[in-house]
């Protein structure tokens, strides 16, 4: 018998238990990607069922119903439209919670409209009993024309029964459970008329939806039956209705619910998390709580890496026969790598907090609890979310500023997510603050270093709150505020998913921050280690002639040679060409090539610095941080890193827009140019000012 | 002066009568703000705002702005 494949898609309002009932039944067996040309994440699995098929299972994003009012409700139309996609189900799964069974079945019927076999999932059926809820099974599946797999994918439960179901799919029948074109019989029958090959309901929403559909001319469809934009309103709430309608009647006999059994502990915990003191004593607590273990149990593993990425490099070079390969490797590649690594910790630890308040129902009442403040600024409770996973990273920070409904709201929040302090200043603030900070305590137990870092933190929110209310009063357009929220009811976070999604997240940064910082690297190993010119390539000579009159020893001759090189090198001669511009905020043409190299992506700085000292030393063992310590400016004598220069640095890095990924994100999100070019602009001339006033008070 | 979900106050609950489509974005309605629908209120954000409701069994937080415009009679509290 041979392997048959089948698609099978899940789909299922937020907050259903989607993700676990994807995660139950394919494990780790997954991959994350993108949609094309735009950023939705797509995830699928595989799993291998009864019979030698195998499902490739692709979990939709949340929709709460097939009208798209988002991009990621888009991705679901526009599969579920389109016969010649090569990810086209064969079969649907709608994945419902058994307590929200009336609103969770409304995109149900809809797919049903769409004569696609679909399965229904009624998951978290472990929680009937404590709530009181009976179910009549064959009633439901007889009315909904369909199978019912009662699932808890919290206890593991039913996946096995939903398993055989989508195997024997094809026992399903097509037919829709309701006539939705009785809203409108006349529209409908014209409709009917024009094009009789066509599925009703799809051509409903091509009509009704901002979809690419790839197998009808829509403007002929629109042009012939198009009605006004209030008109069409009007029809889809009549279809909301009618939909609504037919739930109802099914689940006045499917569904019995006990409510003398059903005790909602829900309202005792609102009562406490949305208190008007506590709520937000709470909230206080727990975003302390977060940085703190973030950084207190973040040092340990840092700190064995970042010294084993030392000793690796100078394994390498000097296990190695010394060349050129060896050099790129000691000197590009594993610096590079090691600088990537260092994140691992603090991001994992960042994303599975993150997710943590997410799985457990608590970011909703954060929103909540948020709205009316951050509405002052022109933001909204949703903007909240991006802003605190904005210290992990600015790109799943911008990608979650989708659910927010007002356009103005989101794209305020968009442009000032940036200015949180994402992961990757932390390496720079770091290494900068333990060189001019002094390591001292103030009263007896505050830590001058740490404290320098939380208002480190602290200025990136304000600047991000102070953006956004100016950027608020100077945009003058104004969009329709909606705001809707869903008020899960509270889960004890699972422990597959929290950690799949950790890993997940936590891959998809490194490698794609991995990438450009390992291609940066080899390029700036390539560029100081070459130069044009006789000053590059005749440095011994030009070393000999200078100091003719005085004797060096080997050593002292070598590093002269090697500084010679590099000032002459591809790299030097561009960062001395920027050093006026930089001069006034205290930088050398060395940490001018590192600012060059941060607009690719920030983390890169330390990275840079690394290979631009790296180069020609034969000192491999000292730490990036003792090298840095022993630079002197070569006019006056004074080391490089002094207290004004150090601080100026910070600033810069506080506010420079110094992320490619984050302009390429704003870009997608904001589908325009004019938005990120204004956050270069914008963000980057504040780092500027501020930083040259700071070293100009200073110095 | 007609009743609206914004002059409702903690723990009444209320029948939805009427309202204004264009006013009220779509997905309320897919949550199941519909007329006819039980509301009930079940907080009040810190401020006065956003509103958090039980709609027809759905929990959802809406601002007043919206609230203000989704007319509903009262359901008179016995107990």
């Amino acid at each position: 018998m041979s392997v048959q494949n089948i698609n099978v898609a899940l789909i299922g309002n937020p907050n259903t238990g989607k993700t676990s009932v994807f995660n139950q039944l394919t494990g780790l067996n997954q991959q994350v990607g993108n949609y094309p040309g735009i950023t939705v994440e797509k995830k699928i699995g595989f799993c291998k069922l009864p019979n030698n098929v195998k499902a490739n299972i692709l979990d939709l994003p949340g929709t709460y119903s097939l009208n798209a009012s988002s991009m990621d409700e888009s991705v679901v139309i526009e599969l579920l439209l389109n016969k010649n996609d090569k990810l086209y189900p064969d079969v649907a799964v709608v994945v419902t919670d058994v307590e929200n069974l009336k609103r969770n079945l409304l995109i149900y019927t809809q797919i049903k409209d769409l004569e696609i076999p679909t399965i229904l999932v009624i998951n978290m059926s472990d929680r009937m009993e404590r709530k009181g809820i009976s179910l009549d099974i064959p009633y439901l599946e007889n009315k909904l024309k369909t199978k019912i797999a009662l699932v808890s994918s919290r206890k593991g439960l039913g996946i096995e029964e939903l398993k055989e179901l989508i195997v024997s799919y094809k026992n399903i029948t097509h037919e829709p459970c309701l006539n939705a074109s009785v809203i409108d019989p006349e529209y409908f029958e014209k409709l009917r008329k024009a094009f009789p090959n066509q599925l009703m309901y799809k051509l409903w929403l091509v009509i009704t939806q901002d979809v690419n559909f790839l197998n009808l001319d829509r403007n002929e469809i629109r042009s012939t039956f198009t009605k006004s934009h209030s008109e069409l309103k009007r029809l889809q709430q009549k279809e909301t209705i009618k939909r609504y309608q037919f739930i109802n009647d099914v689940l006045k006999e499917g569904l019995k619910v006990d409510a003398s059994m059903a005790k909602d502990i829900r309202a005792k915990i609102d009562r406490v998390l949305t208190h008007k003191v506590f709520g937000y004593v709470i909230f206080f607590a727990i975003l302390f709580l977060i940085f703190q273990s973030i950084f207190s149990w973040s040092t340990i593993p840092m700190d064995f890496i970042d010294s084993t990425f030392a000793s690796l490099s100078s394994w390498v070079a000097a296990e190695l026969p010394s060349g050129i390969l060896t050099d790129l490797l000691s000197q590009g590649i594993i610096p590079g790598i090691g600088g990537v690594i260092i994140f691992i910790p603090q991001i994992a630890f960042l994303f599975l907090f993150i997710s943590i308040l997410e799985e457990s129902g608590y970011m909703s009442r954060v929103v909540f609890l948020m709205d009316k403040i951050m509405r002052k600024f022109g933001l909204s409770g949703k903007s909240v979310v991006p802003l605190i996973s904005g210290t992990a990273c600015a790109i799943p920070a911008i990608m979650a500023t989708r659910n927010i409904e007002n356009w103005k709201e989101r794209l305020i929040t968009i442009l000032v997510t940036p200015f949180t302090t994402c992961s990757a200043r932390l390496p720079v603030y770091a290494i900068i603050i333990s060189l001019v900070v002094p390591s001292k305590r103030v009263f007896g137990f505050l830590n001058v270093q740490g404290l320098t870092l939380m208002a480190l933190y602290v200025l990136g929110f304000f600047t991000a709150i102070l953006s956004a209310y100016i950027l608020n009063k100077v945009l003058k357009f104004e969009s329709k505020t909606y705001f809707v929220v869903e008020m899960p009811s509270y889960k004890m976070p699972l422990f597959k998913n929290v950690g799949i999604n950790v890993v997940e997240k936590t891959k998809a940064f490194i490698v794609g921050a991995g990438k450009i910082i390992l291609a940066i690297s080899v390029i700036l190993w390539f560029l100081a280690s070459y130069g044009p010119g006789k000053e590059f390539n005749e440095a011994e000579t030009i070393v000999k002639e200078r100091f003719a009159n005085t004797t060096l020893d080997e050593t002292q001759f070598e590093n002269e040679v090697n500084s010679q090189k590099l000032e002459n090198s591809y790299i030097g001669l561009m960062g001395r060409a920027i050093e006026p511009a930089i001069q006034p905020l205290g930088y050398d043409w060395k940490i001018g090539i590192a600012l060059i190299s941060s607009f690719a992506a920030r983390e890169v700085f330390v990275g840079t610095l690394a290979t631009i000292y790296s180069v020609g030393d034969t000192d491999n063992e000292s730490t990036i941080k003792s090298k840095m310590q022993a630079e002197v400016r070569p006019d006056t004598g004074k080391k490089v890193f002094d207290f004004a220069t150090g601080i100026s640095l910070l600033l810069f890095y506080a506010f420079a827009m110094q992320c490619a990924s984050t302009l390429a994100i704003t870009k997608k999100e904001t589908n325009s140019w004019k938005w990120p070019a204004m956050q270069l602009i914008f963000m980057s001339g504040l780092a500027y000012f501020t930083a040259l006033i700071a070293y100009q008070l200073l110095k | 002066m007609q009743n609206t979900i914004h002059t409702l106050k903690k723990g009444e609950k209320a029948i939805i009568k009427d309202f204004d489509i264009e006013l009220i974005p779509l997905k309320l309605l897919e949550m199941g703000c519909l007329p006819g629908s039980l509301v009930e209120l079940l907080q009040v954000a810190p401020f006065g705002d956003p509103l958090y409701l039980d709609i027809n069994g759905s929990h959802v937080a809406i601002r007043i702005e919206t609230a203000r415009e989704i007319e509903v009679e009262l359901i008179q509290n016995n107990l």
